[in-house]
């Protein structure tokens, strides 16, 4: 079981055109430089953007399909969402907000306390760190038991040593469950690391050779910027 | 005399705003949050009170609430009465002089939240319905007391419409606002003194307030 969509909309600079397979159980991510369509590609597999043209299948249910005018609202698509920020509730507590879609009141506790929040509940999102209101806002995606995780950026306003952590944290909680998990990044060692694949997303459309371009070493390196690189590289992990 | 006014005013002020507010925060909702067909024709419509001079609206209201108007016509068939010179007409009367007056000020409170919010609600599964409650309301509570504080003051300074529509019955329709000018005809200074005195504290009081909830 996995989701398929093949997805095309025009926005002011290119046409996005893509297709993507994520089977239940892993983790897409989808990397590339600012402004490359990452974004709107999880915004309409959310439901939150509609595709000009496509198709958007998860196991037997179409969320989206053109040529037969079905577009489910994001409410009928059952999903995880995680926002780059700003997404919490302000005027609830950090459980307030992990609970507030929760299937099963119990398990909100068990994923705060997975992710640290438990000495936290009953602060609001402003009295926690950017970290701290990340990890709630994994704890609001997953307690509504989701069929799909989609996560936009998450970490990508939090500080380096915090990132990691969270990846760590999170990538540990997705490898337990079985839904696919779609993660939009533009950082190449956090999408090395989630991803189970990794899609490069340039300009709208799917470019290998920009990940293999970015990836490779500068013509020239000599052996010792080479071995220095890939511990950096390997730290970064 | 003065009190009974006074009681009025309040009176009318405080059922007005508690009814504008419940049609202005869904109104203000579908403005700021959804694209429909006529939209901007029903925005300009709400907001045709701030353009045209109270005795203006005032003389529209006498024919439409009255027993040949749209208005008059359906409330006599629901409820049996008649709106013109009655408390219940006024109240009318000044729901549709103020509604731009909450409008406004609670639209401005919603168009602060931030969008994202709504989406999150949105892929939470939440429907609109329940994303105006369970989100949008909670987060401009501050604004909506605010607007609330407004329209209480505006119509507690109603004058040409609810004279209008109202007449001067004391103890029924004769407000404080009424009480004054009747009071100044008739060079009773020391009335009309007592009655606008009453109306400084009252604003000043209400205005501080509105600032303090709208301060960020």
């Amino acid at each position: 079981m996995c989701l398929t969509a093949v997805l095309k909309k025009k926005t002011k600079f290119f046409t996005i055109s893509v297709e993507l397979t994520c089977p239940d159980g892993e983790t897409l991510a989808l990397i590339g430089p600012s402004g490359s369509g990452k974004t709107t590609i999880i915004r309409m597999l959310a439901g939150l953007v509609a595709p000009d043209e496509g198709r958007i299948v998860y196991r037997d249910r179409v969320f989206f399909d053109s040529a037969r005018g079905v577009n489910l609202p994001p409410q009928k698509r059952k999903l995880g969402y995680v926002f780059q920020d700003y997404s919490l509730f302000p005027h609830l507590t950090l459980h307030g907000n992990a609970a507030f879609a929760a299937q099963n009141r119990g398990e909100v506790d068990a994923l705060m306390s997975f992710f640290g929040l438990a000495a936290l509940r009953d602060r609001k999102p402003h009295e926690v760190s950017g970290g701290e209101r990340q990890r709630c806002a994994v704890c609001q995606a997953l307690a509504r038991n989701p069929q799909l995780l989609l996560l936009d950026e998450p970490f990508s306003a939090l500080d380096v040593v915090t990132r990691r952590l969270l990846r760590n944290e999170l990538k540990k909680i997705t490898e337990t469950r079985t839904f696919p998990v779609v993660y939009v990044t533009h950082d190449i060692t956090e999408a090395l690391f989630i991803g189970n694949t990794v899609l490069p997303i340039v300009g709208g459309a799917i470019d290998r050779a920009w990940m293999e371009r970015i990836t490779a070493p500068a013509a020239g390196t000599d052996a010792r910027t080479k071995a220095a690189r890939t511990t950096k590289l390997a730290l970064a992990y | 005399m003065e009190l009974l006014a006074l009681y009025l005013s309040a009176k009318l002020a405080t059922v007005a705003t508690l009814i504008l507010i419940g049609i202005a925060a869904p109104l203000a909702y579908l403005l700021t949050n959804f694209t429909w067909p006529g939209k901007s024709f029903v925005e300009a419509l709400v907001n045709l009170p701030i353009a045209l001079p109270p005795t203006v609206i005032g003389f529209y209201l006498l024919f439409l609430l009255g027993p040949k108007g749209f208005v008059g016509t359906a409330w006599e068939n629901l409820f049996g009465g008649t709106l013109l010179f009655t408390f219940t007409g006024i109240v009318v009367a000044s729901i549709f002089y103020s509604l731009p007056f909450a409008i406004q000020p609670i639209k401005a409170s919603f168009e602060k939240i931030d969008p994202r919010l709504k989406e999150s609600a949105y892929v939470l599964g939440l429907s609109p319905v329940a994303t105006f409650f369970r989100v949008i309301i909670p987060n401009s509570v501050n604004g909506i007391a605010a607007a609330a504080i407004l329209v209480f003051l505006h119509t507690m300074g109603a004058f040409g419409v609810v004279l209008m529509v109202g007449g001067s019955i004391a103890g029924e329709t004769r407000v404080a606002s009424i009480a004054i000018y009747e009071a100044v005809e008739s060079m009773q200074y020391e009335k009309a003194w007592a009655l606008s005195l009453a109306f400084i504290p009252i604003g000043y009081g209400f205005l501080l307030l509105v600032n303090r909830l709208t301060r960020k």
